[in-house]
């Protein structure tokens, strides 16, 4: 059972105080360590040649024009580098037979996707790299391009074209699981039939269109080659990762590679890659013996950094006539792209354990087929795989509630875990160790007005208005805080989970953090420095937190999966307990008591009972200065902590959303939104809401607004942001959101993830919400995103509105032709 | 994001950018505002071996008051031709229309005559100009012409300007009294207009006297809804009675098919957009 406690109100205590970020003044004044703001003596700039062409052989490449112009130090093909450049590794094969073509940075063979780099240009200065690539001439010999998803499944069947024709086949794994093969659960086939015959039986296809990070800095990386170390500087979210890759593919050993992420302009996911740049500018500067700069354009970023989501979705749910559900099962078809990127084969399987969500469904069973395309990789992108599987069950409960004739928060609740009880065990073998799905209901519920919006959607269906309300419900939970190192083994996972943290006493009392997790602009720097303000009552101020530069924080695995707080929030305070502990037996020593007589209150050791007491800032300067310290003890009250956590993490909460959807146009806008989150204890409520005013802003853009879209040629249409259509704040509405805390029992501190949730939880809200609003004029899906013209032919035809197959030109093309 | 090399000059009376134009002919490209070229550049999609820039010509920036029409230079920013007061008096359609273009930033540094020039059908400009009867001024060598809005358009990304010609002026006329609304249709605010309506109205009491609509994205240029402008003369203000002239509004329109939607659509949403332009214009919405 979870105690559910009120939300703290205002508090002296660090723990749960609005701080503002102590970053945000470089990071927003940009005075500060972008990637691309470093300059070297001497650095060499790169541009890279790319394919025009999904599938092509190379046939020849003509550098020579290239070469002599101006200022060229030299132009590289992947034949010219060859080994040198290493590998990009799959850190994830989900099955022991995956088929997993190799990847070379820069193919010298074959091209397989629109965006691949076939040489690199190196200059004096970028322009002069940008204007001589494009003197390099490459003759391509186009192959059949595998594009469609669907297609691409079966093209070793029906012989369709091959992402890569030596593998034979497009299929990439085929994960499983099974709740009656699991012990987890019942046999879903035997659920589908009994529904069959004397049940509800739902029978869904949903898409998961693909997008696009769109981060806001592009990836920049230096390489700098000439001291004892190769130092790396790149805007990415996993510097301890991209270090053993590059050592482990290159031969350089690790510890002569030193791997800095600066600041970084966000990621989202897109970038926990090893990314072939990275690689090539890596291989560039050891060859030529200088450092190099490569910083991609916004269009680069658009088209390489990898992609997420792009799934096809066959979904089956069983449930009795009143609404219990019985059974799901799940069939994917998930597009990996070219490659399977570092990752990209576990994001369907993240999913894999989601699909049931908050729900007690006695039977489950869930497979993704992950295939390869011509187009560009697809990886993590904010949830990774727990966005797409919330999206359809929390639809697929609308449409249940429909079925049987109740409302779906109803509906839910008689499906949903009840609070008292936690810890439980669900169909997909995961442990949820806290939650209350019903206070957080109740909450949101009344924020919301539902039973207002509901009288006022009912009035406007009677009235026949051209302009209808729609009321959207997501009920999500997630799993988070990545992960527990044997569960990551079982999976297959190239990896453990862990993480370091190290505290510095630093003799002047001011203590330095030191974290193995990589911020990208989530606001470390502030939430780890009121831990260890709150931790060990030293002012806020006096806090400096370490972190992305493998020389310094030599151990971690980064950021992503929202597992800094609760993975290497967790390494800190214990790393923090022991700096207690050794300061401890110091207190006892100087103030002549027994050291069990000591209490540590406020940043102080004091004597039971008396007023004799030393602050731990005192004691830091005397173990510093060591001259009387008792008999053998260390001279250091340094410590660290490396911690591999024994769960997931489960954030939840109840989303609602209002939209009004113009009947005559299509379009839709956002009336309100409102959730009511639980995610733990919350270290700072401030950096709380910005991750979830973000989050859902990205969640909504998913159900509206944003699609990644490629032509029959393979070639992306959406390349910039006139046709990638990337929200701003224009666009939305002021949500109104709440928590409830149940506190997590997995980690110290009881807190729970937030960096993916507001993602997770917002598409589903908004479509059901779309949905509702034209489900009685004969519409119950409508693809995402849901455009005006998608809405409004769904209106016209009780459809789904169609999917974005068309060709369609980019406002910018080469017939652009205004004089002024 | 780094536009090819080219060379810059930056003259001071058009008399200079005319002969810099003739000498550097197919080579040279007019930057204005640079709002639409310079994202063009920028992406190597056109790489110029000149730049002529418009930008310190003193004489093609302002709006003047020449009688019976508005004399607005070419140079004029967006921002300032939207605060003139002139223009709200006379050309209100073209205010209304301003307030939707873009953002702060663009109609700060773009120009009213660089957009017209730069022919773009999704362009905000085109259909206001074209349905308030615009006249376009450009100079070429021999001097200056006067075409008609309705010559000015001749394709996409297309004028009647000569490659060594110059936009200089649009002389927009007189419309005191009429009302005016600019409907854009849009996803995201700073999208492109999938489909706008341009229209502006002369009541007598509760009765449309005169309609002059314009279309944007309707086509490879800006139209004129001339159907539904004749069926509006005479019409009573009315949802109904509007409604009925506004479905004719996409009649004759070839409009184009991309990712915001396919051209039944566009012609679906004309219709829509110019009956609740119309009611906006004549101050019943």
């Amino acid at each position: 059972m979870t105690a559910t406690q009120e939300p703290t109100g205002a508090t002296t205590s660090e723990i749960g105080r609005d701080r503002r970020r102590k970053e945000d003044q470089r990071l927003i004044t940009g005075r500060t360590r972008w990637t691309d703001n470093i300059t070297l003596p001497g650095m060499l700039h790169l541009a890279m040649v790319r394919s025009p062409f999904p599938h092509a052989r190379i046939t020849g490449i003509d550098t020579e024009a290239a070469k002599g112009a101006t200022n060229v130090v030299a132009v590289l093909t992947g034949a010219d580098l060859g080994e040198a450049q290493g590998v990009c590794i799959n850190a994830w094969p989900v099955v022991p037979d995956q088929v997993t073509p190799a990847h070379l940075p820069m193919p010298s063979d074959r091209v397989s996707f629109a965006g691949e780099v076939v040489a690199v240009v190196v200059a004096r200065t970028a322009a002069e790299a940008r204007d001589a690539a494009e003197l390099v001439e490459v003759d391509y010999e186009e192959l059949p391009a595998a594009l469609d998803l669907k297609d691409a499944a079966t093209a070793h069947e029906t012989g369709g074209a091959i992402a890569h024709p030596d593998l034979g086949t497009n299929v990439s794994a085929v994960w499983r699981f099974d709740s009656g093969e699991a012990g987890t659960g019942g046999d879903v086939e035997q659920a589908i039939a009994e529904a069959r015959s004397n049940g509800i039986l739902i029978e869904r296809e949903y898409r998961q269109q693909r997008l696009i990070p769109a981060f806001m800095e592009p990836r920049s990386v230096v390489v700098d080659p000439t001291g004892e170390q190769i130092t790396v500087w790149s805007a990415t979210q996993v510097p301890h990762i991209l270090r053993f890759a590059m050592a482990a593919t290159t031969g350089v050993p690790e510890s002569k590679i030193r791997v800095i992420a600066p600041d970084v302009g966000g990621g989202f996911g897109g970038k926990l890659q090893q990314t072939p740049e990275e690689m090539i500018a890596f291989a560039v500067a050891r060859r030529l013996g200088k450092p190099v700069k490569f910083t991609e354009t916004r269009s680069e970023s658009l088209l390489t950094a990898h992609h997420g989501r792009d799934q096809w979705q066959r979904l089956t749910l069983a449930a009795t006539k009143d609404g219990h559900v019985t059974g799901l099962k799940v069939d994917l078809l998930a597009d990996l792209g070219a490659y399977v990127a570092i990752v990209g084969g576990g994001v369907p399987v993240l999913g894999a354990f989601m699909f049931n969500a908050i729900y007690k469904f006695p039977a489950y069973q869930f497979q993704t087929t992950n295939v390869l395309t011509n187009k560009t990789w697809t990886d993590a992108y904010r949830g990774a795989g727990r966005p797409e599987a919330t999206f359809a069950i929390e639809r697929l409960m609308d449409e249940l509630a429909v079925a049987v004739g109740k409302d779906p928060l109803e509906v839910r609740e008689m499906n949903w875990i009840k609070h008292e009880e936690f810890p439980f065990t669900t169909v997909a073998g995961l442990q949820y160790d806290s939650g209350n799905y019903e206070a957080a209901t109740a909450r949101a519920k009344e924020m919301f007005g539902y039973d207002e919006l509901r009288a006022e959607q009912a009035e406007r269906r009677a009235n026949g208005d051209k302009v209808q309300l729609g009321l959207g419900i997501s009920t999500f939970t997630e799993m988070c805080g990545l992960a527990p190192s044997r569960v990551l083994g079982s999976l297959n996972y190239g990896a453990g989970g862990w993480e370091h943290a190290e505290v510095r006493m630093l003799p002047t009392g001011k203590v330095e953090i030191v974290t193995g997790a990589s911020a990208h602009g989530q606001g470390h720097e502030t939430a780890f420095s009121q831990i260890a303000a709150d931790r060990l009552g030293v002012p806020f101020e006096d806090v400096e937190v370490l972190h992305g530069d493998t020389q310094i924080s030599h151990k971690g695995l980064d950021t992503y999966g929202s597992r800094s707080l609760v993975v290497g929030g967790e390494a800190l305070v214990r790393a923090l307990d022991k700096v207690i502990e050794k300061a401890r037996p110091v207190a006892a020593h100087l103030l002549e008591a027994s050291a069990d007589d000591l209490e540590f209150s406020g940043g102080r050791f004091t004597v039971k009972g008396t007023d004799q007491g030393m602050a731990i800032t005192e004691i830091a300067t005397a173990v510093f200065a060591a001259h009387n310290l008792p008999d053998g003890m260390e001279p250091s009250l340094d410590s660290e902590a490396t911690y591999d956590p024994v769960n997931f993490n489960y954030p939840h909460g109840t989303h609602l959303c209002a939209v009004e959807v113009d009947t005559e146009t299509g379009q839709v806008k956002l009336r309100k939104y409102v959730c009511c989150d639980d995610i733990g204890v919350v270290i700072n409520p401030l950096i709380v809401s910005g991750q979830v005013h973000g989050g859902l802003v990205q969640g909504i853009a998913q159900a509206l607004w944003e699609e990644a879209v490629y032509d029959d040629n393979g070639t992306l249409v959406s390349g910039s942001f006139v046709d990638y259509l990337l929200p701003t704040a224009a666009d939305t509405i002021s949500f109104e959101i709440d928590h409830t805390t149940s506190p997590s029992t997995t980690n110290s501190l009881g807190t729970k993830g937030v960096g993916e949730a507001g993602t997770i939880a917002s598409t589903p809200a908004v479509v059901n919400a779309v949905v509702d609003a034209v489900r009685h004029l004969g519409v119950s899906d409508i693809t995402m995103p849901c455009t005006p013209e998608r809405v409004w032919r769904a209106i016209r035809s009780g459809s789904s509105g169609g999917a974005t197959t068309e060709a369609a030109m980019p406002h910018f093309d080469e017939t652009e032709g205004g004089v002024q | 994001m780094i536009p090819a090399a080219f060379e810059y000059v930056a003259p001071t009376s058009v008399e200079e950018a005319l002969a810099a134009l003739a000498e550097h002919g197919d080579d040279a490209k007019i930057i204005a505002g640079g709002q639409s070229l310079l994202p063009v550049l920028r992406m190597r999609l056109n790489a110029p071996e000149w730049v002529i820039d418009l930008g310190r010509i003193e004489s093609l920036r302002g709006v003047s008051d020449r009688g019976d029409h508005l004399a607005i230079g070419a140079m004029t920013t967006h921002h300032d031709v939207g605060q003139d007061p002139l223009v709200h008096e006379h050309a209100l359609l073209i205010s209304k229309a301003i307030t939707h273009l873009a953002d702060a930033q663009v109609r700060h540094r773009g120009t009213f005559g660089g957009a017209l020039a730069h022919a773009d059908p999704a362009g905000d400009l085109g259909a206001p100009a074209l349905a308030l009867g615009s006249t376009f001024v450009v100079q070429g060598p021999g001097g200056t012409r006067e075409v008609a809005a309705s010559d000015f358009f001749v394709d996409l990304f297309e004028t009647a300007i000569s490659d060594d010609e110059i936009l200089t002026e649009v002389r927009v006329p007189k419309h005191a009294g009429w009302g005016a609304a600019y409907e854009k249709f849009v996803r995201i605010a700073h999208q492109w207009p999938i489909v706008a309506v341009a229209a502006t109205v002369r009541m007598e009491g509760d009765t449309i006297a005169e309609a002059r609509i314009g279309l944007t994205n309707m086509g490879s240029t800006p139209v004129r809804a001339e159907a539904a402008e004749q069926a509006l003369a005479g019409v009573p203000a009315t949802e109904e009675g509007v409604a009925a002239a506004a479905a004719l509004a996409a009649d004759g329109t070839n409009p184009p098919s991309d990712l915001n939607g396919d051209a039944d659509y566009r012609r679906h949403l004309a219709t829509v957009l110019t009956r609740r332009a119309v009611l906006a214009a004549a101050g019943r919405s």
